[in-house]
């Protein structure tokens, strides 16, 4: 069986999805096709592990567009298949099922798929990730069938919102992070040993520097963790929550530039090394102005949604650059974090409020300059602190931390006009 | 279910079910308009789901929280009437809303 369309998206998440909903909205006449691999139609993956997990959410909430949307603005959708093979020189991808699909543009919007253990006993049934509609079913199943005991390996964003809603869903909940903090890779001190805290005081066990030996288990499903100094912890469920690999292997396969872990280079525009062949989203190696021009993938639905946007505009005949400012967001217990910009290279961290007031932000400077901020519980902080990002503001830590002076005041500094240019 | 009207960015009006006890956006995003992005899904973490209130129940002009407020100051569009419509949540009250969709920032 054989298709075509001007543009095929392959990955039906946050980036494909949107891709589509702007190339319409741009005005984009010609065909559109999206390849999901999921059988779902396109579904917010955020509150996977918050108001879904919890029940809170009903699926349907989740969905990014009524069903009926799709046939309406004439996307096509081709749910239930991957894309597995690309053949560049005549512009042709061939899906999981076999089909041949010819493209005009190519939109890689794939993702990532959960990182796996790769210690005995990972195979285990009841091991679980928390990745797509399927996987939190599965999870929720186990819960309905009276698991309580439950081990989360990984303290990164996924692992400790899914550590928050278990313990209020009465679970007993033990975090093991392999770090020496938990949100180590995404964030400063500060924030890891603030919500490494708020955890425990909310009865989790959380275990840093934990290195796991093997899982064990009972008639094929795990009934433990056994860790490399030979304790035991009994478990009748476990979550992976240690990063996602990207799904480029076609892409790179086909020759694009980049590699299976680091993802598939894009330039400013999100193109591949490819000719007609884009990527957006998760799976994308970008260099990234907030990072000093260093070349990174980055997980969020901003950097999924604003590559997304700009791939429309470019194919709709007005040509943009990729320079979104990143920002995320995390919800755990009643603590709203928000991040703008990102802190990965910096060189101070300024502390403005008081933790113990559950209501702070953390400031990130390099070279004196305003990188990133993350707000906990202090909304205007992040509203007001954006600017800084943007503008690389060179503030004086001893004014970040007068929480009695608004953010948006220093802007008014005249620091910022005399400040040189960021270097990246 | 209440009928509602929301105006999209040119200003044509569409009238719309709301189920109580679901959120405009929800609503909004429902009905096959897709002005709104909505990226956070509704749990009041960004400005983008940003509606202005022209005529409903009593108060629902007013933002219900603070971090709504400090949340639509990050729009350059911000006026009186001025609400993330993921934080409405739709009553019977609030028969015969209408709203205007604001523009994007």
């Amino acid at each position: 069986m054989a298709g075509t369309a001007d543009i095929v998206i392959v990955g039906g998440g946050h980036g494909g999805a949107q891709a589509a909903i702007a190339l319409r909205q741009h005005g984009f006449t010609g065909s559109i096709l999206i390849v999901g691999r999921e059988p779902d139609l396109p579904y917010e993956r955020p509150p996977l592990s918050k108001g879904y997990l919890s029940g809170e959410k009903t699926f349907e909430r989740l969905l990014l567009r009524p069903a009926a949307f799709w046939a309406e603005r004439g996307i096509g959708l081709v749910l239930g298949r991957a894309g597995t093979h690309v053949d560049p020189a005549v512009k042709r991808l061939i899906l999981s099922d076999g089909r041949v699909i010819s493209y005009g543009t190519l939109i890689w919007a794939t993702g990532g798929d959960p990182r796996r253990l790769t210690c005995d006993g990972a195979d285990l049934a009841g091991v679980h990730a928390v990745r797509t509609r399927a996987d939190v079913d599965r999870l929720v199943h186990e819960l309905r069938g009276g698991a309580r005991r439950a081990v989360i390996i990984g303290g990164g964003y996924i692992g400790l919102e899914a550590a928050a809603v278990l313990t209020k869903l009465d679970c007993s909940v033990v975090v093991l992070e392999a770090a020496s903090r938990v949100l180590a890779r995404v964030a400063g001190e500060v924030l890891s040993n603030f919500y490494e805290a708020e955890h425990r005081a909310h009865g989790v066990d959380l275990r840093t520097q934990a290195s796991i030996s093997h899982l064990f288990g009972t008639d094929g499903h795990v009934s433990g963790v056994c860790m490399e100094d030979g304790t035991v912890i009994p478990a009748d469920l476990v979550i992976v929550g240690i990063g996602i690999e990207p799904s480029v292997a076609p892409l790179i396969a086909a020759g694009a530039e980049g590699t299976a872990h680091a993802g598939v280079r894009v330039n400013a525009q999100c193109m591949t090394s490819l000719p007609d062949i884009y990527a957006i989203g998760d799976c994308a190696a970008h260099e990234n102005a907030f990072a000093g021009g260093e070349v990174m993938r980055l997980e969020s639905v901003q950097n999924a949604n604003d590559m997304a946007a700009t791939v429309a505009q470019s194919l709709c005949g007005d040509a943009r650059v990729y320079e979104a400012t990143p920002w995320f967001w995390s919800n755990q217990y009643d603590l709203k974090l928000q991040t703008v910009g990102l802190s990965r290279g910096h060189d101070q961290a300024v502390l403005r409020g008081d933790p113990a007031d559950r209501s702070f932000s953390v400031i990130y400077l390099r070279g004196g300059r305003v990188i990133a901020i993350d707000a906990v519980n202090r909304v205007k902080d992040y509203v007001q602190g954006r600017k800084l990002v943007e503008l690389g503001a060179h503030v004086s830590p001893l004014r970040l931390t007068d929480v009695t002076a608004p953010l948006r005041d220093l802007l008014d500094d005249d620091v910022l006009v005399s400040a040189p240019p960021l270097d990246t | 279910m209440i009928d509602i009207t929301v105006k999209t960015r040119n200003g044509t009006p569409h009238q719309l079910p709301g189920r109580m006890g679901r959120t405009l956006m929800e609503a909004i995003r429902e009905s096959g308009i897709d002005e709104l992005l909505a990226l956070c899904g509704g749990c009041c973490s960004c400005a983008t789901c940003h509606v202005f209130v022209e005529a409903g129940a009593e108060g629902l002009e007013v933002p219900t929280s603070k971090d709504e407020d400090d949340l639509l100051d990050s729009s350059e569009f911000r006026r009186p009437g001025s609400r993330l419509s993921c934080q409405l949540t739709l009553a019977a009250d609030m028969e015969g809303l209408v709203v205007q969709i604001a523009p994007e920032d």
